[in-house]
Order: C-alpha cells, then structure tokens, then sequence
C-alpha cells in the first residue's frame, strides 16, 4: 500500500525522532550519573512524534514557543546538539550562553522563541509573537506550545479570546501528556477535552493521536493553512504520553508500571521504523548507520559541553540591560 | 512658550513617534473609540487608524503578553493601563517575561515596550485604585521606571522611551496631573532617562521628590523661603536607573536631605537613597536623612484618612525644619 508521504519525510521524521531520543536519555545520562547538569530537567521522550509532525507542517520561518520541556523543539528548529548539551552543562557555548539552563533554551536565528518556565506565560507571549507577524504583514504562522497543566491557567482564556477577536496567525498546541507534574487532568477540570476549550471563543479545535507523526502532521497542516490564509487561530490537542516522569526528580507514584509500558508499545520512533521498513524505504542497515550517526552527534555534544568554557564572571550583569550606559550599584 | 496640559504632551509624544515609526502602536482599554480614559489618546484612533491605535478588551494579563510578545518580535508597542493597580494582574508578563528574556536568552530577545497609565493615589478611590507602584517596579532587574512630574519633562522622557530605549520602560502618570499645564516648546526634543533634575536651587537642606509629590516639595520649600530657609529641590524624573550623583553634589553642599514620595515605606525609593547617601556621603550629613512617605497601610476612603496618608506640606515643612535643628 503506497504511503501519504514520501520516503524522504519518514527518513527525516525518524533521524529527528532519534535525535531527540538519544539526545534526552545522554542528558539524563550525564545528569544522574555524571552530575554534569543540574537544575530542573524535563525530557521529552516519548513526545516526539509531535515535534517530527509539526516540522514538516511549517516554514523555517514560523515562529515556535514553549514552555520549560523545549530540548526537543530547539533541536527540531534547527539548534546545533552541542549548544543544546552545552547550555544543559551551563557552558558559555550554550544557545543562551549558559544563562537559561534546561528550561530556557533561545535560538532566535532558528525561529525558536524558548522555553518557558511560568506555565502557561508563553500562551500569552506567543499570541504576542503573532500579532506582530500579522502587523508587519509576513505570511509567518507562529506554533505555541503547552502541557495540558497550563491549559488550566488564566491566560489561556484571556490569550484565545484576543487571538480570535484579532484572526491571529497562531496554532495553539497543547501536549496533553496526562499529567501536570503528577496530577492528571481528570482531577483539573470538569472538562477533560481540553480541545473544547475552543468552543467558548468558537476557535476552531481538533484532537489528533500525538503518538503518530503522520497525524501530527496532517492536524497541524490543517491548520497552518487555515491561520497562513488569514483565518485565524486553532486549538489542536496532541493526545501523548512522556515516558519519563515530570522532571528528572519525580519518583512517579501517581501512575502505573503497566501503563507507561502500554504507551511505550504505541513508540511512535517504533511506527515510523516499521513503515520505513515495510515499505523498503531503507534497509535495517540504513537505520543502524543513522542510529550510527546519532549517538556520534551525541556524544560529540557532550565532548563539546565538557571541553566548552564556563561563562566569564564578568557575564554575571551583562544581558540584563541593553541599554550598555546602565552603571550597577554593586554594593 | 505654549503651555499645554500634561495629557496633551504625553499625546504629542505617543503621535510624534508613531509619525516616525511604522513599529510603534498602542493598546490599551478604551484608548481609541473612546478616546482615552483620561483623554491622553483623544484623537489618535482618527489620525492613526484601528491597527495602530488598539482598543482591547479587559484583559490585562492577556494584552500585556501580547505586547511583550510583540516587542519580542519587531515591534515597538506601547501599552496603556488605565490605572498601574490594574497591572498587578499583567505583573507575571512583566515581571517573569520582559525584564528577563534578555538574560535567559543570552542576550538575543530584546523587549522594547513602554508600559503607561496613572499611578498612586487620585482623590478618594479607595484601597484598591490608589498604590503608587514605583518602589515595586524599580526592584525588578532589567526594567527601567520613570516618573514625571510636569508636562515638559513627560513629553521628553516619553519621547525618549519609545524612540531609543531596548529595555522595557515603566512610564508612571498620575490621574490628578492629567489636566496641568506647562510650557511645552513646539520644537522637537528628547531628555534621556536617569538624569534627575534640580527645580529649585538652595543652601540649607536638600528635598528630594518625584510626580505630583513634587507639588508638596516646591509648595514646602516656597514656604520655608518665607522663613529663611533656602531648600534645594531635587525632581527624580527617572526612578530606575537612579541618578543619586545629583543628590549627592547637592548634600554636599547642603548637608542635609528629606525625601518626599508616595512610596509605602518598606524598601522604598527613600530607602533606596537613604542607603546610597550614607554610603557615599556618610561624611558630608549634618542630620540623619528623614522621608516623609505613604501611610504604611492601604489607602482608606475617608476625605481625612485619605489626606492623612499621603505627604502634604505642613509636614514636609516640619520635617525639614527637624533636620535643620530649628528651635520650634
């Protein structure tokens, strides 16, 4: 049975997915065991099939936003693995120069506006984000990115209501994971769809399989067309499911064995693996020569973090003026 | 020289600029249709159009993001808040986005926005419409607060902040100076922030203020001029940066200093300068500083309650004539 995309898509899908993968669990990695990254760290393993999708759905030049779980969308957008590894290590060489840490990865020259840490802020900043695309005119449709705990936040209310009132060009995606640290959202709202949110505002909503990248796609394409000719916003609720605990220190009490390894059986690195297969896309030995090539990436990305410099002391009151006149009263 | 009203040169310098740049906007709650809560933006929706001059619903939080993520993103906006106690609600788009997204960027996310509207107390409105937010704001890394105190010194500093300044700016009016006229030249001009101002020169005894507190300071001074005393007046004009060089070169000749402000009192502007006077000073102070603040409670409602918990002049004079040792 032939495929709805092409070779090359699934290629690029499954190297990207990889990538994310690897690069995670040799973070985790060299957190736990090395203890070379410290702070709060949020992995996005199992997610990945939403970052492969929304790749394919958008343009360079669409502004991306997210909350704190971003090492996946900055290494989606285009964000070199040893600045992302770096900044984990808190090295100058960082893609904030050591100065965000996990939860606020910046790569501006990529079209990646961070990695968030209030939940639910970037709702709002990132409407922010679109409305300047509308006002200058550009044919940019900005993606926005949130967990299904700050679907719970005012923001979202206030950020939804201004962008249909507007006809923002912005896609609202929220990774609905199951759970906001460890309380899962039957117990956060009457209304556990959260794509229905949409209706008070009569945005246009969709549910898709988070765990497929196809569907991540043809939802997300959806609706980038609709937001690029001028129509406005969308809600898209991405169903998924993090194989990792909320952060790095979360003992994950409030679920089962049995049902992460129940997610783990839809892996959607796995899918994409079998349709590459299936239809002769590449050989088994393709594969192991990408796998090959990404735990080289990796690993030289760790090589680059250990080697890579800490920020100059003199770092500690620079960037937080631009205004290079300001005169600090140290003492 | 023309004299205008405070209003009109806070609107000449929003249009001014705006005339210059396409980037510029504002938005806000009734600032087109209605043409301004207080009348400061009458006018502009006719000269600039519904895209440049937004009218947003009552959404604080929601309309703030919008345009820090706007000026994250090429824009140079200006939001108006009809009143600085309803930023309170917008605080975490200030507070955690604006003023850090430089430093969590590494210096890539700049965010040029001006932020305006009517702050402290204006007659008898109550606890919630009368906090002077001042102190708060100075407080935060990476913002810079100001406070004028007269139509001309708004005009250039406003002009200022939404022309040159990449940081975000936190531009404090006041209800009750809307309608005050002052000279204003025809003639284009900018005042760079974190240049305080000395209104009056004097000997005796430095005082220290900023926005309509600056009335009771001029108002005491005058009044001690009766008496003998030569005070020297000091008009903050930008809060953050402080420009505490100016009041330091007047103690020194002085040797003596009152603040004046509507601050509440905890870890105020007059704490502020306290601590840096004594540092840089310490050797030059003939008294110890005094201040005269806010009443450190919320503003009740009762015609003397209210005039009870801001500063006046009565007891500015009082004060002054405290660090002057004056024989009652």
């Amino acid at each position: 049975m032939p495929t709805k995309f092409s070779k090359e898509t699934y290629l690029y899908w499954y190297e990207l997915m990889q990538l994310i993968r690897q690069f995670e669990l040799k973070a985790e990695e060299m957190y736990k065991m090395a203890g070379k990254i410290r702070g709060f760290f949020h992995a996005y393993v199992g997610q990945e099939a939403i970052a492969a999708g929304c790749m394919t759905a958008t343009q360079h030049e669409d502004p991306f936003i997210t909350g704190y779980r971003d090492h996946g969308w900055a290494l989606a957008k285009g964000t070199p693995p040893n600045a992302c590894m770096a900044e984990l290590y808190g090295k100058a060489t960082g893609c904030a120069k050591g100065k965000g840490g996990s939860m606020h990865f910046f790569d501006v020259s990529n079209h990646f506006y961070g990695g968030h840490g209030i939940v639910g802020a970037q709702i709002g900043t990132g409407t922010g984000l679109a409305f300047a695309e509308q006002y200058k005119g550009t044919n940019n449709v900005v993606l926005c990115f949130f967990g299904d705990g700050a679907a719970r936040q005012g923001i979202l209310h206030e950020s939804f209501n201004l962008a249909m009132l507007w006809k923002l060009p912005i896609v609202y995606i929220c990774e609905n994971n199951n759970y906001a640290m460890g309380t899962s959202v039957e117990r956060t709202s009457n209304v556990i769809d959260i794509y229905k949110l949409a209706d008070a505002y009569e945005m246009p909503a969709d549910m898709i399989d988070g765990m497929t990248a196809e569907a991540v796609h043809d939802g997300v394409a959806r609706a980038v067309k609709r937001a690029r000719e001028g129509g406005g916003p969308t809600l898209i609720e991405m169903k998924t499911y993090r194989y990792k605990g909320h952060s790095i220190s979360d003992p994950q009490k409030y679920r089962s064995k049995e049902e992460v390894e129940e997610y783990k059986s839809q892996d959607p690195i796995q899918k994409v693996l079998h349709t590459i297969l299936e239809n002769n896309f590449a050989t088994q030995a393709d594969l192991d020569a990408i796998d090959a090539k990404i735990a080289g990436i990796v690993e030289e990305s760790v090589k680059f973090a250990e080697e890579s410099p800490w920020p100059d002391d003199s770092e500690v009151l620079k960037d937080v003026y631009v205004d290079q006149t300001i005169v600090f009263d140290e003492d | 020289m023309r004299t205008i009203a405070f209003r009109e040169a806070l609107r000449e310098a929003m249009s001014e600029e705006m005339r210059r740049d396409e980037r510029v906007f504002l938005m806000g709650e009734e600032v087109a249709e209605y043409n301004g809560a207080y009348k400061v933006s009458q006018g502009m929706l006719a000269e600039f159009g519904p895209k440049r001059v937004i009218d947003t619903p009552i959404a604080e939080l929601g309309f703030t993001a919008v345009g820090v993520g706007a000026a994250q993103n090429g824009l140079r906006p200006i939001v108006e808040f009809m009143t600085w106690n309803f930023a309170v609600l917008a605080l975490d788009q200030i507070l955690n986005t604006a003023s850090k997204m430089l430093a969590m960027s590494g210096g890539q996310i700049s965010c040029p926005i001006v932020f305006r509207g009517g702050n402290g107390s204006a007659g008898q409105l109550g606890a919630q419409h009368s906090t002077a937010f001042e102190s708060l704001y100075a407080n935060i890394p990476g913002i810079k607060v100001v406070s004028p105190s007269n139509p001309y010194d708004a005009k250039g500093l406003l002009k200022q902040a939404i022309r040159y300044e990449e940081d975000p700016v936190m531009f404090m009016e006041s209800e009750v100076l809307y309608g005050e006229k002052g000279e204003v030249p025809e003639d284009e001009y900018y005042i760079p922030l974190g240049k305080a101002d000395v209104k009056k020169q004097g000997r005796d005894v430095t005082i220290v203020s900023f926005n309509k507190m600056m009335k009771v300071a001029l108002s005491a001074a005058a009044e001690l001029e009766k008496e003998g005393v030569s005070a020297e007046v000091i008009d903050l004009r930008t809060i953050k940066p402080l420009d505490w060089h100016t009041i330091l070169e007047s103690v020194k000749k002085t040797n003596r200093l009152v603040i004046v402000e509507e601050q509440w009192p905890f870890a105020s502007i007059s704490s502020e300068i306290t601590y840096r006077i004594q540092k840089e000073g310490f050797d030059y102070l003939d008294a110890p500083i005094r201040r005269i603040t806010s009443a450190d409670a919320p503003m009740h409602y009762a015609p003397n309650l209210a005039a009870l918990a801001i500063p006046d002049v009565a007891r500015t004079v009082k004060l002054v004539k405290d660090v002057m040792y004056t024989k009652k």
